[in-house]
């Protein structure tokens, strides 16, 4: 796909732009979309390209009646701080807003559990950790309907809960 | 190492060599690492960020795979300098915008780069030559391993790695295949390629990632989704589509040569007759005829010129790769002789 605005580059940023209540969708090489963005950041303040996307999102509920965070008492970044600047602040952050943080991330990988790598500290730190990794794995395993991997992750998770029983 | 010793070094992924070398230049993979609880890079202030640096510098400097790298103070570099390491893929366009507190890492075969306080603290990349994610995972895997050792990372055992933008939450890997898909190009039927790739979540850019144009028919492809899989997934599902698309490429390449093959001849040989003679010529024009010499010789119609000496041609014709070579700032006007005058010189030998 070629770019919209120079129609020579390929098209490697896809926008969603709504003026008037009309969308329209937006393809532009990276050259056109850093001019656009600029433009854009003129217009509106700081960058609204990932702003835009989390303006929908609304936290998700959780019982009680607590207030919910709206700083990260660790690094000092508010959530509209995040909603113009499009990143986060420090790790904590994901703590601080994690229930505004997870639909977030549902919309942009199409899932909220992760499977990759764990850090050589935190997985020898504990046989509980990996217990709780393993049960994370047997829930989305179960969603996705891979019956087979849930079978064997519960295969795992019932011999590690033998060894802690000892 | 100093930078000018990398001008008459060959990087590892521009090698040629490696699976399905034909048609795919090099795979890469990057890691997106941060330090648990200090401020992401643009959100830290002047003292954080100059302790993040120092603090990765140890820690690198105790990793046995990088005993080999030097590190690269971006304050220490000129303008040049910076545009020579984004040519040479050992670093990002955005990385070079500001110097404060930032820093490359080179290992002295190209495989290995690290940038220090970019987006995020660390990104960790490994490149290889030809098809070829897997070695490139095994190499970046022992090394994210060993900094662990030294270093705490944000992570959330149900996220993952905690990266500043959330789009690299998770593994914060992202693989990358470059591609050379003239014939796709030729017979018209990339859109519909490129079309397919961006509707199953994966993206396409040019030769140079950052804003620069796709010339010379390069393609490179990563995948979008960094959460929900793990890392060999997400390499097998990069290699799945890659191998698809190298048998289009391949099918592609065969009725050009079955249906029009004088008309291919024709335009590698003419590409490869402009190349030898020309005193003046463009950075685009370069990287279009050089494509269609590349082609040639993979289809086995030029043998007077090597795949490698190709891809360093790509590389060393680039603005300043030009100005290193010639140790002083040149005009457009300039570099146009100079990068013909190379080309030329280039060619001669086999
Ligand atoms: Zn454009
Ligand atoms: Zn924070």
């Amino acid at each position: 796909m070629l770019c919209d605005i120079c129609g020579k580059n390929i098209a490697t940023v896809h926008l969603t732009e709504i003026i008037d209540d009309q969308i329209t969708e937006l393809h532009l090489c990276e050259v056109c979309a850093r001019e656009k963005s600029a433009q854009m950041e003129q217009q509106f303040g700081l960058s609204e390209l990932l702003g835009g996307l989390v303006e929908f999102e609304k936290p998700t509920k959780e019982k009680g009646t607590e207030t919910i965070t709206n700083k990260c008492n660790h690094c000092g970044l508010s959530y509209t701080d995040f909603k113009k600047i499009g990143r986060l602040g420090c790790s904590e952050c994901y703590t601080a807003f994690k229930r505004y943080l997870g639909p977030l991330l549902k919309r942009i990988h199409g899932s909220t559990t992760h499977f990759g790598k764990i850090p050589i500290k935190v997985s020898a730190k504990v046989n509980k950790r990996s217990l709780e990794y393993l049960r994370l794995k047997l829930k989305e395993a179960i969603e996705r309907e891979a019956f087979e991997e849930a079978a064997r992750i519960r295969d795992e998770i019932r011999e590690l809960e033998k060894g802690q029983n000892k | 190492m100093k930078l000018e010793d990398l001008l008459n070094h060959t990087s590892e992924w521009l090698k040629g060599t490696g699976p399905n070398a034909d048609i795919v230049i090099s795979s890469r993979i990057r890691l997106a690492r941060n330090l648990d609880k200090i401020p992401f890079p643009h959100w830290a202030n002047k003292k954080q960020s100059e302790e993040t640096l120092k603090t990765i510098e140890e820690a690198i400097s105790k990793v046995d795979y990088l005993k080999n790298a030097t590190i690269f103070r971006l304050a220490t570099l000129d303008g040049i300098d910076k545009q020579f390491l984004i040519e040479r893929h050992l670093m990002s366009y955005e990385h070079a915008q500001k110097s404060n507190s930032k820093a490359v890492v080179i290992d002295s075969e190209e495989i290995v780069a690290v940038m220090i306080n970019e987006e995020d603290h660390l990104r960790i990349q490994v490149m290889q030559s030809g098809f070829n994610l897997y070695e490139a995972w095994n190499i970046i895997n022992r090394i994210d391993d060993a900094l662990a050792k030294e270093l705490s990372f944000g992570y959330l055992t149900d996220w993952g790695y905690l990266t500043a933008c959330p789009t690299n939450t998770g593994t914060g890997m992202r693989g990358s295949v470059m591609l050379h898909l003239p014939a796709l190009v030729m017979t018209r039927q990339i859109e519909r390629v490129l079309a397919a790739i961006s509707k199953l979540s994966f993206t396409t850019r040019g030769f140079y990632g950052e804003g620069t144009q796709a010339t010379g028919n390069f393609f490179q492809i990563s995948n979008q989704v960094s959460l929900g899989h793990s890392e060999e997934e997400i390499i097998n599902n990069i290699n799945g589509l890659i191998r698809q698309i190298i048998e289009q490429e391949e099918q592609a390449r065969e009725m050009m040569l079955a249906r029009n093959r004088p008309m291919l001849e024709d335009r590698i040989y003419r590409s490869f007759g402009i190349l030898k003679s020309a005193h003046i010529i463009s950075s685009q024009e370069t990287s279009e005829l050089l494509s269609m010499v590349r082609l040639g010789s993979d289809l086995g119609l030029l043998k007077e010129i090597d795949r490698r000496c190709i891809n360093e041609l790509f590389i060393i014709t680039q603005p300043a790769h030009l100005q290193k070579m010639e140790g002083k700032k040149l005009s457009t006007q300039e570099r146009d002789v100079k990068r013909a005058e190379i080309i030329r010189e280039k060619l001669k030998c086999k």
